[in-house]
């Protein structure tokens, strides 16, 4: 039997049709039910964690007045705060929310490919946040190990949450692995399977590539925290020694023998450096559209972006011991991965150029979208920059584990693809809800938030030059940090407060729109890609209507010269010498 | 790090890169009516979904055995010794083999489109790997009962460990061994269990290629 594309089937072979309000809303198959239910859950729980941040950081200012706040629940604030960050918002918010939304109204297909799996996916990420935010009510309280969790003294006693709040932790992530497989071979098998007739790989917008290659990259980098979390539960309940040395415990010889604490660490970063391009690449692909569509420009440099993509993607897994540096490793091994390191910035400071070129002499918008996106580029080259710093072995050495890397990973990890969130929310806002947001509201939220939380992170990298550690309740009277850098940690925790409560414009400015926002025409912003030429706006179940579209163009034609409009739809088909290139 | 680990990424690194270096020579600017590496990949797509699917679960077990190498290099630890293994393990393996064939059997019955052939090695394959489940539990007891098992000797711990994960993986393919085969005794045709049959067995293979490699990890300690 000849292979026959899915784009070119003939649909009598139905699409789920939901039809009750449980399979339409909750046991939905439709994908964008599945973007939206991931997007609330890792928005809630991110705001949780953001929570967390806030305590975290009056304990920071004022050390003596929170008597809520002992050693021990700061330690858990900062476990549970940066798990859920990078895991449970940043992951599964890019893959989970706009993978799904995304790459099926961006490749012209009708919905994933395996739908079923795809609902599942959602379900069972759901029950890991369960298992997660369970560890806060269990004896002991959540595990205060720190994100990176490193044994031995995860598991044992002195660190909070060693009775089953490690336990709850690990079973968690164990189950969002399987959530974000499953998740994952959708996505992988949706691009390269369902697009559209027209649609070829290098027609695909930016968005979908940063997608695509970071699901490639999860389902490559995820077993390694697997074998880790499931060695570690083994470590903790039967008392294997896979990563447990011999070692006193509150002053008693454990039965352990000969474990391996760096194996761990080995096992943890070669999933923790893919992961944070999981989180970043994405954040690129989509910054990429914001920008062209708002400088009505097309990207420059469609195809090193690309190939910057998915050679960033390809390197992340050579360089993850810059994070062990200080782990007692053998020198030439840091020598190795500094080198590969740097190799790692060129592609990214390619695409920087390629942002800025994109925006040069381009007919600017500033359009709330537009504005997240370059202040996405600012925060970005920012942490970038200071990442060059950490990534060389020497520099790094008095910069590990104080705030200078705080600052930097909160850059990188937290503005600036946060930004980038807020950013295609509000871009995509009108396709998602048929309505527009309001727009003052949103220039307060963007300028908020984007010079709070540079007053948050600039002076971090100051703190972290001084020397001032991190992981650290309080640091008492030491003789290398001054009285000024306390002052400084007060300014800090305003500033984080201020955007803490700043982001209330935004939930009110979208929950308000949802309801009352002026309706929105099917493509307001002018866009090129097929999402926007969805017959129905919000997309119908279905997205097409009878027919799938047909692509003869890439996602870029802006401003093409002698044409009527300022865009032309990648569904246009060509009359004449209408290309960029003539 | 280990030379698997290292082998594994460049893998990936090097099948992205041929896979994408061809395209990267278009240019989509240009008004091109048909253009060429267009389409999907051209296969089915739950034969694509599966092939990722080992994309995955390889880099799981190649990290298994990268931990388990580092783990248990003999120029370090000399914190572990050599355990006897439960000389079932042979046995099981035997069965995983037959059961490979009889699925590899239920493959060449459906393509003969001989359905009863295809239901008996079905059922055949399905039972075999129960047996061989059933054997590995009791190679689980008959360690726990040798005077070998000490759980702090990550001989022992990896021994449970990486027969478990085998395990765990062979009985969710036996979860869709039973629909298919649910399906298939149902029909009296073979056509549309066509593809689900030739995916089991292709995973079937794969598990036994991972037990064979685990299984001489397992023997070389």
């Amino acid at each position: 039997m000849a292979y026959v594309a899915i784009a070119d089937r003939d649909h009598e072979h139905h699409l789920h049709d939901p039809q009750t309000f449980i399979t339409k809303y909750i046991w939905c198959q439709d994908h964008k039910v599945i973007a939206l239910q991931y997007g609330i859950t890792a928005i809630s729980v991110g705001v949780l964690a953001m929570i967390l941040s806030a305590m975290m950081r009056l304990q920071l200012a004022f050390p003596e007045v929170f008597s809520f706040i002992t050693p021990n629940n700061y330690y858990q604030f900062v476990t549970m705060h940066g798990m859920i960050m990078v895991i449970y918002l940043l992951t599964a918010l890019f893959l989970g929310g706009f993978g799904n939304f995304l790459i099926p109204l961006m490749c012209g297909a009708r919905d994933m490919v395996f739908p079923y799996v795809n609902m599942l996916s959602f379900w069972v990420y759901l029950v890991s946040v369960i298992i997660l935010m369970a560890s806060f009510f269990v004896p002991g309280g959540p595990t205060g190990a720190g994100w990176t969790l490193y044994p031995p003294q995860s598991i044992l006693p002195g660190t909070p949450g060693t009775d089953w709040g490690i336990l709850l932790m690990l079973i968690s992530l164990a189950v969002f692995i399987v959530a974000f497989t499953m998740g994952g071979l959708n996505y992988v098998t949706t691009v390269l399977q369902a697009r559209c007739r027209g649609m070829t790989l290098m027609r695909m917008p930016l968005s979908v590539w940063g997608i695509f290659v970071a699901t490639i990259l999860g389902l490559l980098a995820f077993p390694a925290l697997l074998v880790s979390a499931v060695m570690m539960i083994l470590d903790k309940t039967i008392g294997t020694s896979f990563f447990i040395p011999a070692v006193l415990s509150m002053g008693e010889p454990l039965d352990h023998l000969g474990g391996s604490p760096i194996l761990f660490q080995h096992l943890f970063w070669f999933f923790g450096h893919p992961e944070v391009y999981i989180v970043a690449l994405p954040a690129f692909g989509i910054i990429s559209d914001l920008i062209s569509t708002h400088a009505r420009k097309n990207i420059f440099g469609y195809r090193m972006m690309v190939w910057a993509i998915v050679a960033i993607g390809a390197l992340s897994f050579v360089v993850w011991a810059h994070h062990m540096y200080v782990s007692g490793m053998n020198p030439y091994f840091g020598f190795f991965f500094a080198t590969t390191t740097l190799i790692i910035a060129i592609p990214t400071a390619i695409k920087v150029y390629n942002w800025v070129l994109t925006l040069w002499q381009g007919n600017i918008r500033f359009t709330v979208p537009m504005m997240f996106a370059i202040g996405f580029i600012f925060t970005f080259t920012h942490g970038g920059l200071t990442g060059l710093f950490l990534g060389n072995v020497t520099v790094d050495l008095p910069l590990s584990d104080t705030y200078f890397v705080v600052g930097h990973f909160h850059m990188v990890m937290g503005v600036s693809p946060v930004l980038a969130v807020f950013g295609a929310i509000y871009h995509w806002f009108p396709k998602i809800s048929g309505r527009m947001f309001n727009e003052t509201l949103g220039k307060w939220h963007f300028w908020l938030t984007f010079l709070g939380t540079y007053s948050i992170y600039l002076p971090m990298h100051y703190l972290g030059i001084l020397g001032v550690p991190r992981r650290y309740y309080a640091t008492g009277i030491t003789d290398f940090i001054p009285e000024s850098a306390q002052s400084l940690n007060v300014g800090i925790t305003m500033a984080a407060l201020l955007v803490a409560v700043v982001q209330i414009i935004f939930f009110v400015n979208i929950i308000w729109s949802l309801f009352n926002g002026k309706k929105a025409e099917s493509n307001p912003w002018g866009a090129t890609t097929l999402e926007w030429q969805t017959p129905d706006t919000p997309p119908k179940h279905g997205n097409w209507g009878p027919e799938l579209p047909v692509v003869y163009r890439w996602a870029y034609d802006y401003s093409v010269p002698g044409q009527p409009q300022d865009f032309i739809p990648q569904t246009e088909p060509h009359h004449g010498h209408d290309s960029v290139d003539k | 790090m280990h030379m698997s680990t290292l082998l594994v990424a460049l893998c990936a690194a090097v099948i992205i890169w041929a896979f994408l270096v061809r395209h990267l020579t278009a240019k989509p600017w240009l008004s091109v009516s048909e253009p060429n590496n267009t389409g999907p990949v051209q296969i089915p797509a739950l034969k694509l979904g599966l092939w990722a699917f080992f994309a995955c679960i390889t880099s799981l077990f190649a990290l298994f055995i990268t931990a388990y190498l580092m783990r248990m290099d003999p120029n370090h630890a000399s914190d572990w010794y050599t355990i006897s293994k439960p000389g079932i393990l042979w046995l099981n393996t035997g069965l995983l083999v037959l059961s490979s064939l009889a699925m590899q059997w239920a493959r060449h019955a459906e393509r003969s489109e001989n359905i009863q052939s295809v239901k008996t090695a079905l059922a055949a394959g399905g039972l075999l790997t129960l047996a061989f489940l059933g054997g590995q539990l009791i190679a689980w007891q008959q360690l726990k009962n040798s005077s070998y098992f000490d759980i702090a000797n990550p001989a022992v711990g990896f021994f449970y460990l990486l027969t478990a994960v085998h395990g765990l993986h062979l009985i969710g393919g036996m979860f869709v061994w039973s629909k298919t085969s649910f399906r298939t005794w149902r029909r009296t045709t073979v056509e549309k269990g066509r593809l689900s049959i030739e995916l089991c067995t292709v995973y079937w293979h794969y598990l036994l290629l991972v037990w064979i490699i685990l299984f001489g990890l397992l023997l070389s300690t």
